[in-house]
Parts: structure tokens; sequence; C-alpha cells
């Protein structure tokens, strides 16, 4: 009606907005460069991270082995012949590897020297070839090529951790040592082979000897008895305070104190299942058992506010739409509400899970920091878990037990890309459009 | 110029038709009468109004109150539904109308916050006493919601849900009922070949079929469709009410709508609610064309609300 009225004002022209929107696009590219700048940074951390951890454990996978051809003598072994199980695992078994080695050598004829030429050779070599005895006995009388373990020295050297260049005294392989070992090299009784005990063995006391399965058991063993806790217990929880709880004094203050639990340092848990599960139950030190019921309550706060949190953001109109068909609430929480919110759910828990698995100073208080030689074989057996053992052997003073660290830093790291990896695989699964 | 001023001039009477009531809003504490509007009708005409014949009703509302929290939604309605009949519900936004029609479904008991007075009874029972199963009310009273609202399953399982809610577990019979309640939705045509695909795969008008099929597949005796159509095309819409009227004979039916052409169309009774009250309720052919109260008329001539 009255076009004069209608002033546009001066800002909105279409000039005035050109003008401007240089600006804004310079803006929007800045503020694109610092997002792009934060994820490099965190990309660049993690290639460090990766690689310093790589290009140190990877030669954990190999392990320098000394060709040996051992005549299994029945004098030695068992010289009544009887083949009695008890004489066999008396036997010395040591002299069965020193006696070849020591005729390859004529020069070594005091005692020092002699000790000195056997410390090429793992002491763990003798505990092999009466494993491979107690195995076959038949082998008793016969003639084997076997592959003895180097000591974790010379395989120090032969990997090239240790420099062979250093002065005599601050290598832990004397001069004369190196030459034996150049000597048998040059014989082609000298190979890298692939670190099979790595993932066979547990702990030892011997680097060379020392593997990651004890630990690694330990830890699924932990990880079963946390997610077959935690997971049911939180989602229950969730439901119930999500669904079912009224509104009240109570409530609020059960929702303030697992939130709080959340940011509880996790020694804290360890101290509680001291209290608790050890002293007042009597469970037994060092298991799992006992692990995974710290490690639950450790995980039930990330666990219950995850799933909280999923199960809010189901749409109320699949509520109503199943309610309005004469659903029971029991009914529409497992045929609707948890199908939907099960991703967010699963989400919650792995990362709970994650957290647990990385877990160690709870662990430290209820024993599992224990020397675990045997591989756990149920969720009461003694254990350690994968954290503990990479803090163990990063304590160790031997230099070989560098490289295992960082082994087992990778095999935590694979154990916890794979759980991811199930993660998302099932978030997939269950994921749905609305 | 005429034309423009004349217009201008009908615009000015709707705006002092909107301000009476929210000045009587303002007014703390004090209830809302028609003459607070400038509206004025007789005591006999209001009677008139809100008391139609209503022959063998099933759904019968006595001097309904409600509260969301502190605020009041609906004041004192007393209305009977009748049986097989198409009643609609018409008012301007907010005036209640959705929050009437899930009193009859007790579906406002999901929300924590809403305290209800006085009674619905469902052929003679009270809804909301403590002897009502509401598990089985819902059951005997389907609703579609305005929103289509398919559950990310199958098509197939959409259907056969409510079913094995009740324990139908045979697959020969699930088979029927879905066919037939897909048909009587004529949503069959479209979607048999693909009865397994996920129902969100469906279009919007698809999907609310979809929801209607899902409700009448329980057989229940009343079925509320709170805005059905609202986010279909004119196509869509039309299939629906056809629809409605092919189930008019088994189901009775309650729907609230803004089109006030559907209401005429396909509901026999309309009431005309208007900030939580009931202004009006009768023959739906009677309100539209000799509306006894003022207030009706106003908004079924389009100058207010
Ligand atoms: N969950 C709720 N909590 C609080 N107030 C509500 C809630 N739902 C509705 N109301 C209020 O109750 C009144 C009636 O709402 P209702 O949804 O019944 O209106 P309506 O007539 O269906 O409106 P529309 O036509 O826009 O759907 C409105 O004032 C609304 O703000
Ligand atoms: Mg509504």
């Amino acid at each position: 009606m009255n076009k004069q009225a209608r002033t546009v004002h001066p800002a909105l022209h279409t000039q005035a907005v050109v003008a401007r929107l240089r600006k804004r696009h310079r803006r929007e590219r800045r503020f694109r460069a610092y997002c792009i700048a934060a994820v490099g940074f965190a990309v660049l951390c993690l290639i460090f991270l990766f690689v310093d951890i790589i290009s140190k454990g990877y030669t954990a996978f190999q392990q320098t082995a000394i060709r040996f051809e051992i005549f299994f003598d029945p004098e030695i072994i068992d010289p009544d012949g009887e083949r009695d199980a008890e004489m066999l695992a008396e036997a010395d078994y040591a002299a069965l590897w020193r006696q070849p080695l020591l005729r390859a050598h004529g020069e070594v004829n005091t005692r020092a020297l002699r000790r000195e030429l056997y410390r090429l050779v793992s002491s763990g070599a003798a505990f092999q070839l009466q494993r491979m005895v107690a195995n076959d006995p038949d082998l008793i009388g016969h003639k084997r090529t076997v592959w003895l373990l180097a000591s974790d020295e010379v395989d120090m050297v032969v990997k090239g951790h240790v420099s062979r260049h250093l002065p005599e005294a601050e290598r832990p392989v004397s001069d004369r040592q190196l030459a034996w070992l150049d000597n048998l090299a040059a014989q082609g009784l000298v190979e890298q082979q692939l670190n099979r005990r790595f993932f066979t063995n547990g702990d030892s006391r011997e680097p060379e000897e020392a593997g990651i399965l004890a630990a690694l058991m330990g830890s699924v063993y932990t990880m079963v008895v946390t997610l077959m806790l935690s997971f049911p217990l939180g989602v229950a929880t969730a439901v119930y305070l999500e669904e079912f709880a009224p509104t009240n004094r109570w409530i609020d203050l059960i929702e303030v104190n697992i939130n709080n639990l959340a940011a509880v340092p996790s020694i804290v848990f360890g101290l509680l299942g001291l209290a608790v599960f050890l002293n007042f139950f009597d469970l037994p030190r060092s298991a799992p058992l006992v692990g995974g019921l710290v490690l639950t309550l450790m995980t039930l706060p990330t666990i219950i506010i995850a799933s909280r949190a999923a199960l809010k953001a189901v749409p109320p109109s699949i509520r109503e739409a199943a309610y309005g068909l004469g659903a029971t609430p029991m009914q529409v929480i497992q045929h609707h509400v948890l199908p939907a919110a099960m991703p967010g759910i699963l989400t919650g828990t792995i990362i709970g899970l994650a957290q647990a698995l990385g877990e160690t100073a709870p662990l430290l208080m209820i024993g599992m920091v224990a020397f675990i030689v045997d591989v756990p074989q149920g969720f009461t057996d003694p254990a350690t878990a994968l954290p503990v053992q990479i803090f163990l052997w990063a304590d160790s003073p031997e230099r070989a037990f560098v490289e295992k660290t960082s082994a087992a830093i990778m095999v935590l790291l694979v154990f916890l890309i794979a759980m991811n990896a199930l993660a998302v695989y099932l978030r997939r699964r269950w994921e749905q459009r609305w | 110029m005429t034309k423009s001023s004349s217009a201008g001039d009908q615009a000015a009477v709707g705006r002092a038709e909107l301000a009476a009531p929210r000045a009587a809003l303002s007014e703390a504490g004090k209830r809302r009468t028609d003459s607070d509007a400038g509206i004025d009708d007789s005591e006999e005409t209001i009677r008139e109004a809100l008391h139609p014949d209503i022959h063998d009703p099933i759904i019968d509302v006595a001097s309904l109150s409600l509260w969301y929290g502190e605020k009041q939604a609906l004041f004192d309605i007393s209305m009977a539904i009748s049986k097989n009949k198409v009643t609609s519900l018409i008012g301007p936004s907010g005036c209640g109308k959705s929050t009437l029609l899930r009193c009859f479904n007790r579906l406002n008991d999901l929300i924590g916050t809403v305290r209800i007075d006085g009674d619905v009874f469902f052929e003679g029972e009270s809804i909301l006493g403590p002897d009502m199963d509401v598990h089985l009310l819902r059951k005997r009273i389907g609703m579609v919601f305005q929103k289509s609202n398919p559950f990310p399953k199958s098509i197939y399982e959409n259907v056969a849900y409510g079913c094995r809610l009740q324990g139908i577990s045979s697959t020969a019979e699930l088979d029927l009922i879905v066919e037939r309640s897909l048909r009587d939705a004529a949503l069959w045509d479209e979607v048999k070949d693909r009865l397994h695909d996920n129902a969100l795969g469906l279009s919007g008008g698809q999907q609310q079929r979809l929801c209607i099929a899902r409700a009448i597949a329980v057989e229940p005796e009343v079925i509320l469709y709170d805005e059905p159509c609202s986010a279909l095309d004119p196509i869509a819409t039309s299939r629906i009410e056809a629809l409605m009227r092919t189930l008019t004979k088994d189901y009775t039916q309650v729907i609230v709508t803004h089109n006030l052409q559907q209401a005429g169309r396909v509901s026999d009774y309309t009431a005309f609610l208007y900030l939580g009250e009931l202004i009006e309720y009768g023959p739906t052919e009677q309100m539209f064309v000799d509306p006894r109260r003022k207030r009706t008329e106003y908004y079924l001539t389009g100058r207010f609300g």
C-alpha cells in the first residue's frame, strides 16, 4: 500500500552484504584451519606414539637362537633306562648342550671361562630340552638339531640394541663372548627366529623366556567378569532411573552420586576392593574375579551415564506408539526403547571397558601385580593383567625388557582396537534411522 | 484502493476480537466468561449448544478438567461420543484437542505432571478409575498420531506388533491379519511385495496409513486420530477420509483436525474447543450451517482463532 514507508536498512543492501561477505568467508576459513590444526595435532601425537612403540617393540617378536646338534645321551638323562618320569625330570639337561659347546671351543679350560661361554645361551635352554624329552621320551639315545635361545644379552647385541662398540666394561657382553658369537654366526649357527614364546609363555625372570600370555589371559578373564557384571547392572540401573524412577530427592541424590563416582580416582576403588572383597569377603588375592569386581565398580558409572543419555534420546513418539497399542512398560522397553538405545549403550560400555582394560592402580591394590609364570586357567587363579605386566616390565633393569614392554603395549593396543572394532560393528548392526 | 481498505478494516476487526480474550487471560485468577470476549450468548443457547442428542454413547466425558502442573489445559468438559459415528474435535491451536483425545486412552499418564479432575466413562466403566486396566483400554481404544510413528521394523512387523502383544504368534493368522489391516488401510497394493522392508522406507502418507493399519489390526472399538492428515497431500488425505468412511460401520472414530472442510466431510458430530473449554458440540451439519454460538460462528467463518 504505502511503498515509501518500507525503507531497507542500510546494512541489508546487497552491496553492504557483499562487502561483509569477504570478511565472513575469511573468518570461516580461519575457523576451519583451527579445526584442522587440532585434528592434525592429535593425529601427529598418535603417529608419534605408534612409531615410538612399534620401532621399539617390533624386535621383541623375534628372538636370537643358536643351533645345536644335541645327542640325547641316555647316560645323562636316564642312566637306569627305566624311563621313570621323576628321574627324567631331575636329570642334568644343561650338560646336553654344554658338552658339545665345550667340545667346539677347545681353548676354554678354566671354570671362569666355561661360565662365560655358557652365558651365550639362555638359562632356559635346559628346560627346553627337558620339555622335549618329557613330551617324547623316545628321543633318548637319538641325535637332533635343536635351536636353543641365546641369552638376552647376546640377543640385544645381535639386534643392535646394545652397541658392540661400547667399551667392554659398559656392555653386558665381553670381548671374548663377542668373538665366540661372531664365530658361531660365521658358521651359520645363529639366527633370528619368530618369537613364539612371547605369545605362549607367562612372565619370566629371563627376558628371552618372558611371554605375554599369562597377562593377556588375566586381562581377558578380568574383562569377562567386568562385562558380565557391569553391563547388565549398568543398563538395568539406567533403565530404572530413566523409565521408572519417580522424581524425588532420593533419586536426585542417587544421580548426583553416580555422576560423582565417575570421577573418583581408580585407586580408591582398589582400596575399596581390598577392604571389601579381600578382607571382608575373603576372596582370593590376585584373582581376575576380584579384579573384575573392582573394575566393575569403576566402569558402572560410565555405563550408567552413557546408557541414560542413549535412553533419553529415544524419540517419545516410539514409546507412545507402543503404549498406544496396549504394550506394558516392560514390553515397550524391551521391544523398542532398548533396541533403539543399544548403539549408545554399547558405545558407553566399550568406552568403560576400554578404560578398565588399561587400568593398573586398582589392580595393584588387590594383588594382581604378582609375578605370574603360569597362564591362569580360571577366574580364581592368580593372574596379572596387561597394563600391570607393562608396568612390571618397564620397571625391570634388563635392557631386553624394553622391547618386551613396547611389545606388550602393542598387544594391549591391538586388544583395544579389537574391542572398538567390535563396538563399531555392533553399532552398525543396531543403528536405525528415524 | 477501496478493496484494500476494506481488507484492512476486516483485519482490524479480527485484531480487536483477538485482543479481548488475551486481556481476559491476564486478569489473574479470574475465569473467562463469554462476556469478557464481548460475546453474549444466553444461558439457554449455551445449554442447547453443549447438549446435543447423542444416541448410543460409547464414551462419556463427565466434567473433565486437566492440569499440566499448575497450568490448566481443560476446563470442565462434558460430552458424550456416539457409537459407530465419526466425531471431530476442532479449535484453534493449543486449545486442548490433543489433550482431550489423549484422555480417552490415558496416554496422558506418560506425562508425570498431569492432574485430572472429573472422569471419562467407556461403555459405562470409568477410564480414569483404579479398576481400569490401561493396557486393555488401549487395546480397545486405538490411536493414530499426528506425526506418523512407525516402529523401525518391517512393514509386516509394524502391523503384527499389536497382535503379538495379545499373544497371537501363529504365522498363518498373523499373515491374514496383516493383509486384512493393510487392505482396510488402503495400503496393501502398494506394499504387498515389500512387506519385509523397513517401514521407515515408506513415504509420509504411506507411513501414516501404516499407522492406521497398525491401529486397526488389533480390532479396537474406538480409533482416535490426532490430525492424521496434517502432513499429507490431498490425494493421501482423501484416501484416509475414504478409509474413515468405510470404517464407520465397525468403529467409533474421533478425529482432531485443523481442516474444517475435512471435519465437514467426514464427521457426524463436531465439537468446538476454545482455550480449553468446550464451546459447542452438535451434529456437524447443524454446526456448520447454523452454529448456535457466536464464537463458533466466528471460528468457522475465519474471523478469529
Ligand atoms: N506436555 C505438556 N506439558 C505442559 N503443557 C502442555 C503439554 N502438552 C500440552 N500442553 C499445553 O496444553 C495446552 C493444550 O495443548 P494441546 O496439545 O492439547 O493443544 P491442541 O489443541 O492439540 O493444539 P494443536 O492444534 O496445535 O495440536 C497448550 O496450551 C499446551 O501448551
Ligand atoms: Mg494437537
